[in-house]
């Protein structure tokens, strides 16, 4: 169990005129030290940031938390940082390993740097933003989060993806948007080709619309009519014998 | 006509010529639900040797037998302790009405042991009338949310079932109502096919690290499953274990399913009774019995299946198809307001009769049982089928105790292998204990 006590804290004047930061190294604290203040002590402290130091590709960084904390990782995360957010704002300023986000409810995951496969695999709700390139199968069964990709996505993102939206800014590899539900894919760079069900379809002024707002909600100024629209034709929404490749 | 002319063909028989012309017909696979028809070495292949002379019974009226049964020691902070060793395996709100969902709980609930989510999420019915509830973590991930994983009493982290092993779930268009469309982020009507890999990890090493951080999302406090359905079942629970499993759940192909095609329930995966042995031999091999719990599935369906389930090493079973049928699943009438009603017609306009059904895919279940009808989930009152199901549940734990008593234990848990014995070649090889009234198990070397 961890003995917060021990765990060093000090303020600092860069969250703000007055704000308590606390600090946390994982070269020196433990991942449950962390991830346990940030589940039962950090909301009653009224921290304002908690910022984490040599994470060193640490897995399950900030992961579980249940209210609206502004959590800085100053370095490389690994699997399933900031795993089933709900509510909190967390920035890697690094890159993060695999399912970044994954299962987020609501929040905020800023990841700086290049962010592994399965990038908000299955989040419901909330903003993923990466600024740089996401890996294979990027917002695989997306349930209605959004997300906004500065660089490419990897093979297979979007597969099966139910609801939301996901903005590449860059290009896409094979089988994007493989057996889509509802969910949205604008793509601005080369997508090398599209998944079973997916097409392209007509940019509408709603969608500029969205896809404007997601941008500046990412920081990004990308004009959106440089983007193109994939979406499910819906064929594969019953069986029939005609794509019998296709389940 | 002579005996000649109507001699049926061994190959294309009535049953293959069906198929094959249903095929043609459709150019598809036929879906269907439950599980597996055909008959495999099963726990009826096995018997017990209960006390005589060299082994003193318990007195069946006067001496206690504990079921108490613990779930989740290894690494949990609060692990699970249940009444009996008796559980209600995972079947979604979806697959069963929420009505059924909230029998199952309450029953449960009643006899102090634990029921299970499926791949549709926790109904709110569900989790208040379940004192201890199993969250399902599936490849689909439907309905899969932090606030529930947090208000579960246990994860099952489910990479296969029995029934279709290395198969997705599967709820057709017809039972995905608003509600269910709701709560699994899909369009209402579709066909749904879930994934057959998990989203955000691939194989077991990926797998260590899932574990831990659904350990660090609930500060280790609950104990986390790992399901699999039985095939290569040897490595795969050896490979469970590796990665941090407090308890493992093996299903063997008697497993039911609300819907998958026909030749995965059929041909796909091994025997309870073959899945049962390897698994009790992974964790010897590892030294892990009494650490990682095993629970097994599949067909269980009396207290004599749970006694030997025992006695070859489980440490507590869970039963999917029984609880249906104790629900009232293929029988020709359901209840309303304490008044038996014909269900035969309904049975026959969906070309089939009380005990053959197995047509839980079509959402037209006559009974109320395996439906999103509006009409027909309201077949199955909550009050009579939680009565139902605590009756079946209390029967097979009443056999399960009588049998132990007799081969003289005090505790379930104490019936072994040596208990056993088996009455054909193939169950003895496959469960690997004694051909009855010899000393030879199969592929042993000196037995």
């Amino acid at each position: 169990m961890a003995n917060l006590n021990q765990i060093a804290e000090r303020t600092s004047s860069a969250a703000g005129a007055g704000a308590h930061v606390r600090e946390f190294d994982l070269a020196r604290d433990t991942l449950r030290q962390l991830n346990l203040y940030l589940h039962t002590e950090a909301v009653k402290d009224g921290v304002g940031q908690i910022r984490v130091h040599n994470p060193d590709g640490a897995h399950s960084i900030a992961c579980g938390l249940n209210a609206e904390l502004d959590v800085q990782i100053h370095g490389h995360a690994g699997y399933y940082v900031a795993g089933m957010n709900k509510h909190a704002w967390v920035t890697v300023h690094g890159n993060a390993g695999p399912g970044a986000a994954e299962n987020m409810m609501s929040g905020r995951v800023h990841v700086k740097g290049f962010a592994s496969t399965a990038a908000g695999a299955s989040a419901h709700g909330g903003l993923l933003i990466i600024d740089g390139d996401a890996s294979l199968r990027c917002g695989i069964s997306l349930k209605g989060a959004d997300i906004v990709v500065g660089g490419s996505v990897g093979s297979f993102s979007a597969f099966m993806a139910q609801a939301g939206r996901i903005v590449i800014c860059g290009d896409a590899e094979d089988a994007l948007g493989d057996s889509l539900y509802e969910a949205v894919i604008y793509v601005r760079g080369k997508v090398r080709s599209l998944g079973a069900d997916a097409r392209f379809e007509p940019m509408t002024d709603s969608d500029r619309a969205a896809l404007k707002g997601l941008l500046t909600a990412a920081g990004r100024g990308d004009d959106p009519a440089d983007f193109k629209r994939v979406a499910s034709a819906k064929s594969l929404y019953h069986w029939h014998a005609d794509a019998d490749q296709e389940y | 006509m002579s005996g000649r002319d109507l001699e049926e063909s061994a190959g294309f028989d009535r049953h293959t010529i069906d198929y094959i012309q249903r095929a043609a017909a459709s150019g598809l696979y036929e879906i269907r639900g439950l599980g597996a028809k055909r008959r495999v070495p099963n726990f009826d292949d096995l018997l017990f040797l209960a006390a005589s002379l060299s082994r003193y019974p318990l007195e069946g009226y006067r001496e206690r037998c504990s079921t108490k049964t613990l779930l989740g020691t290894r690494f949990a902070s609060k692990p699970i302790e249940l009444a009996i060793p008796i559980t209600v395996a995972g079947m979604s709100f979806g697959a069963l009405s929420a009505r059924v969902k909230e029998a199952v709980g309450r029953a449960a609930t009643d006899l102090g042991t634990s029921t299970t989510t499926g791949d549709g999420g926790m109904t709110s019915e569900e989790r208040a009338a379940s004192k201890t509830l199993v969250y399902q973590c599936l490849p689909s991930r439907y309905g899969f949310n932090p606030d529930d994983v947090r208000r579960a009493d246990a994860i099952e982290i489910v990479i296969g079932q029995g029934a279709k092993p290395g198969g997705g779930g599967m709820l057709l268009g017809q039972k995905v109502n608003p509600r269910v469309a709701r709560m699994r982020t899909l369009p209402e009507g579709v066909d749904q096919r879930s994934a057959s890999r998990h989203p955000d990890w691939t194989g077991p090493d990926d797998l260590v690290i899932k574990i831990k951080e659904l350990r660090e999302i609930t500060d280790w406090e609950k104990p986390i499953y790992v399901k699999v359905g039985a095939t290569r079942t040897f490595n795969d629970v050896k490979l469970a274990v590796h990665a941090g499993a407090d308890v493992v759940v093996v299903d063997g192909m008697q497993g039911g399913t609300a819907a998958t095609q026909t030749v995965f329930i059929e041909h796909v995966g091994i025997p309870t009774l073959a899945a049962l042995r390897q698994a009790v031999d992974a964790l010897d091999d590892l030294n892990m019995r009494g650490i990682v719990q095993l629970v097994i599935s599949g067909g269980i369906r009396s207290g004599a299946d749970v006694a030997k389930a025992l006695a070859m090493g489980a440490d507590a079973v869970a039963i999917g198809q029984g609880v249906l049928v104790a629900l009232g699943c293929n029988s020709d009438s359901y209840i309303r307001n304490g008044l038996h009603v014909s269900a035969r017609e309904d049975y026959a306009a969906l070309g089939t009769a009380p005990g053959f059904c197995h047509h839980c895919h079509t959402g037209k279940c006559p009974v109320g049982v395996t439906t999103q009808d509006p009409e027909r989930e309201l077949r199955l009152e909550p009050d009579v089928g939680a009565k139902r199901l605590k009756n079946y549940l209390k029967t097979v734990n009443m056999e399960l105790t009588t049998v132990a008593r007799a081969c003289g234990k005090q505790d379930v848990h104490h019936l072994e292998k040596e208990d056993l014995v088996a009455l054909t070649v193939e169950a003895a090889a496959m469960a690997g204990v004694p051909l009855a009234g010899t000393s030879w198990i199969p592929g042993r070397a000196g037995s």
